[in-house]
Formats: structure tokens, sequence, C-alpha cells
């Protein structure tokens, strides 16, 4: 090869914008339409290979980069987390092929992929909030068969996920499902949030973001527009209840909001800290201070 | 064959930022009926087939998708041309095969159940019909309800096609099945997606 040939070969763009083929762009960006369209169900769409195994947010990352544009401000979260190996190696990936810039900040934020949770800061109308869904039909492990399945939405069956809930209460005396709680969206189409922890359910609800759902080895984009009622399963005498938690953030000592166990030694030693890394940040920024955080003063 | 350089001229300049823009136009639209959002005139496609109709069908049309046109954009050789050299959409010969309409008469559009409405089973097989309108603005208010609207928006396009509040109750009626509108006017863009409810129509 010459040194001129190979000169051009590199500066020539190596992707696409946003990596992703134009064709399979607008084929995504056609199955996002009918799934806000159709709030709920699962729109089957032709999932590409991406640069990731499945597993690391595939179909978010489609989805992220079907709808993405040079001024758009991407923040990545992996279990609210801005700096794990998922949401870093995703944001790096948006930064290489689409150049955006990117946040840890929810508000500055117009695009926030998320595998398993929604921030704790309220979203707002005109952000999309796109999660990655490992297994997207909320019926599966109840009824194999997709054929069946499909059969089961198309006719609003939905007795076997009540069955489920009640072997809960019937095996543990409460609804012990506490992650991927099923929700019914606008009263129609029972629909699986992704393993988000049910204390993030009631977010969901009449949201004023735009919330995208994708599973790339399952095939499926789904999607809830803003101001949409979802409504976690359950029963009257049973009513849904997100998780409580005993003390606040040992950092900063914020109350209502999902904390995650860090072990601190090999003695039983541990503390409760918000799962939403920017949250709390901003709250210790702001003074705000928790057990771990005054012992150390 | 006879193939005009105007079926050639007034794609994209930039194809992949326009049909981004366009998109997400039409995603905030959809996601929040009732809502006018600004499209800047990206394509130039031959008349009478508009800029807005124009650039969305260049943002989603394609081999996969055949599209159907109204009775007076299918007289016009340039315009099937312009799409097909644009797009690649094979075109439906009917209503019930297309993924997306062309409509550059809504007032004097087929009922729109004849178009796909969908299955039950797949609710997403059905058609997304694309108007060309006058106005979102000026004609006669619709107020609407549904998911996408925190409590009512509201929406005066026109012209519309003949009885659009029964059609549109039918269409209602069908969900999951049903046909999604996009409404387009000169410079601007809003949806009517099949979840949007017309709770009042004045004048």
């Amino acid at each position: 090869m010459s040194d001129s040939v190979a000169a051009s070969l590199a500066e020539a763009p190596s992707y696409n914008f946003a990596y992703l083929d134009e064709q399979t762009k607008r084929m995504i960006r056609r199955a996002i339409l009918k799934g806000i369209a159709i709030p709920g169900y699962q729109v089957p769409f032709a999932s590409r290979e991406m640069p990731m195994p499945y597993g690391w947010g595939t179909g978010g990352v489609q989805v992220t980069a079907s709808v993405i544009g040079p001024d758009d401000v991407l923040k990545v979260i992996d279990q609210g987390a801005d700096d794990t190996t998922n949401a870093v190696s995703i944001r790096a990936f948006f930064q290489k092929v689409a150049r955006v810039a990117v946040t840890t900040e929810t508000a500055r934020a117009t695009i926030i992929q998320t595998r398993h949770r929604i921030p704790e800061h309220p979203l707002t109308e005109g952000q999309v909030l796109v999660y990655q869904v490992p297994i997207p039909e909320p019926l599966r492990f109840l009824e194999p068969r997709e054929t069946e399945t499909r059969k089961m939405h198309a006719l609003e069956e939905y007795g076997l996920m009540h069955v489920k809930l009640y072997e809960d209460i019937a095996r543990h005396g409460h609804i012990a499902t506490t992650y991927a709680y099923p929700v019914k969206v606008e009263g129609r189409y029972v629909m699986d949030p992704s393993p988000t922890p049910k204390f993030d359910n009631p977010k969901m609800h009449r949201s004023p973001a735009l919330q995208l759902f994708g599973a790339g080895r399952e095939k499926r984009i789904y999607a809830i527009p803003p101001y949409c009622d979802v409504v976690s399963l359950d029963f009257e005498d049973h009513p849904f209840k997100v998780q409580a938690f005993d003390k606040p953030c040992a950092l900063c000592g914020a109350e209502n909001v999902y904390l995650d166990e860090v072990i601190l030694d090999d003695r039983g030693g541990h503390m409760f800290v918000c799962s939403d890394t920017d949250f709390c940040e901003k709250r210790r920024d702001a003074g705000h201070v928790g057990e771990m955080t005054e012992a150390a003063e | 064959m006879e193939f005009s350089t105007r079926s050639i001229d007034g794609g994209f300049a930039e194809p992949v930022i326009a049909a981004q823009g366009v998109f997400r136009a039409l995603m905030e639209a959809m996601a929040r009926p009732g809502t006018v959002h600004a499209l800047p005139p990206l394509a130039a496609p031959p008349a009478p087939l508009t800029a807005e109709a124009g650039a969305v069908a260049l943002t989603l049309c394609d081999h996969d998708t055949p599209v159907w046109l109204d009775p007076e954009l299918q007289g016009s050789a340039e315009i099937r041309d312009w799409i097909g050299f644009h797009t690649g959409a094979p075109f439906a010969f009917t209503p019930a095969e297309a993924h997306f309409a062309l409509v550059s008469r809504p007032g004097e559009l087929i009922a729109l159940e004849n178009f796909a409405q969908g299955s039950q089973d797949y609710p997403d097989r059905s058609a997304t019909i694309i108007l060309q309108l006058d106005t979102l603005a000026a004609g006669a208010p619709l107020v609407l309800e549904g998911p996408g609207i925190e409590t009512r928006a509201r929406l005066a396009p026109a012209p519309l096609p003949r009885h659009l509040a029964t059609q549109w109750r039918q269409n209602n009626a069908r969900f999951p099945r049903g046909v999604d509108l996009v409404l387009t006017a000169p410079g601007a863009i809003a949806c009517l997606p099949r979840t949007t409810r017309i709770v009042e129509t004045e004048g």
C-alpha cells in the first residue's frame, strides 16, 4: 500500500456516526416509533451484532445509537454508578463513535442510558431514558414458548402473572419479587421494567421523560411515553410496597433513596450508601454528611 | 425510461445528521402528541410532495417498507422516481400492504380502516400515514388526551381527513391495532399515535 493511500485511509472516518449504518438506524427508529405508539408492547427488531458481548447492553446501545445526535449530552449509569465498567465502556464507545458530550450529572443529560436504575434526581421533559434489558418478556419464566406468550399479550391474559405473585405470598407471606417487578402500562400491556429494583417502579409512573427499552439478544424494543400510567401489579390485601431502609446513606445522609451495601472489612463491617453516585456526590458537595463522613471529620 | 433530474436532486445534503434530526422531531412528536416540532426544509422533493413529508419519507422508508401514495402523488412519475431513487422503497398496490402512506390531499383520503391495522399478536404491523396539511395551528382546534399528554393538549390541523373524529374513535377502539398519523405542515410536524383520544372538536 502506498503511503498516500495509507494516509488517506488513516484520515477517513472509521465508523458511521454513532457506529450503526443508516439502514439499521432506520429499522430501529421505526421500531421505536411503533413502541411509543403502543406503550408496553414489545416490538421485534433485527438486532445487530455490536462490538461488545450480549449482556453488556447491546440493546440499549443500539437504541441510543439510533436516537443520539451531535447536540446530545449523554450520561451512562450501571446500577446507579457512572464509574463502573459497563458505564465507562459504553460512555467511551459513544465518545469515540459519535463524539458526543458526556456528563455524569442527571440534570444536564439529554439521553441517559441505564443498566437497572432510574436516577434519584427527577427527570424532566425532553430527557430520554434508555434501559438495557436482558429478558424483555415478563411472562418468559412462566411460559417459555414465544407463541404462547404472544397470544397471552394479544388476549390480555395475565392471570399467570398474578398466580406467580400469589405464590410469593403463599410461600413468603408477602410479594417477594424485589426487582424486574411486573408493571401494567396504560391499563393494557404487562411489561418487564428490566431488572431495576422495585424501588424505582413508582418513578416510571407518569414520568415526564420518554422511556425506551432495548433488548439486544432477545431482539425487542419497547417504550413508555411521558405521562403514562405505569402500575405495579399487586393485590388489594397485599398492595405494592417499595423497599425501605433502616438507616440513611452513610456518606450523604440521604433518606428515601435506594442504597447499596458496601463491605468495609472482613469482620462484618458494612455500610449502606446511595446507589446513585451522582446524587450522592451532589449532596456531599452541598454539605450534607452521613454517619461515615461525620466520623471522618 | 425517462428519469428527470428532479427525481435525483432534492435528497438530504447531509443524510446522517439530517435523518437523525428529523427522527428526533418525529420521536418527540410521537411521544408528546399535540406538540408541534419545527422541521427545517431539509429535503426538496418534486411538488406536490412537500419538503416535510419528503423528509419524513427519507428518514423512515427503505427497501423494507412498501409505500402507498394517494392518487395525486401516484399520478406524478417524478415523485415515484424521487421516492424510488432516494429511499429504494417499493410501492404498495393496496393501502393494506403499505407500511407508510403519503397523502397530499388529506380531505380526499380513503377511510383509515383500509390501511394495515396490524394484528392482535403483532399490532406493530400497521401503517403510518403521513399527511400533508396546510397548517397545524390555524384549523379547527382538537383537544387531545392520552399517553404523552400531561393533562390536555391542543392542536388545530387543517385540512383533515373526512369525519376524522369518528374515524379516530374507531381507530382508538381497535387498540392495540390501529394506524398512527404523522401530520406535516410547512416547517412543522406533529403526530397522532393510536393511543391519543380526540376528546373535543370545536367548529
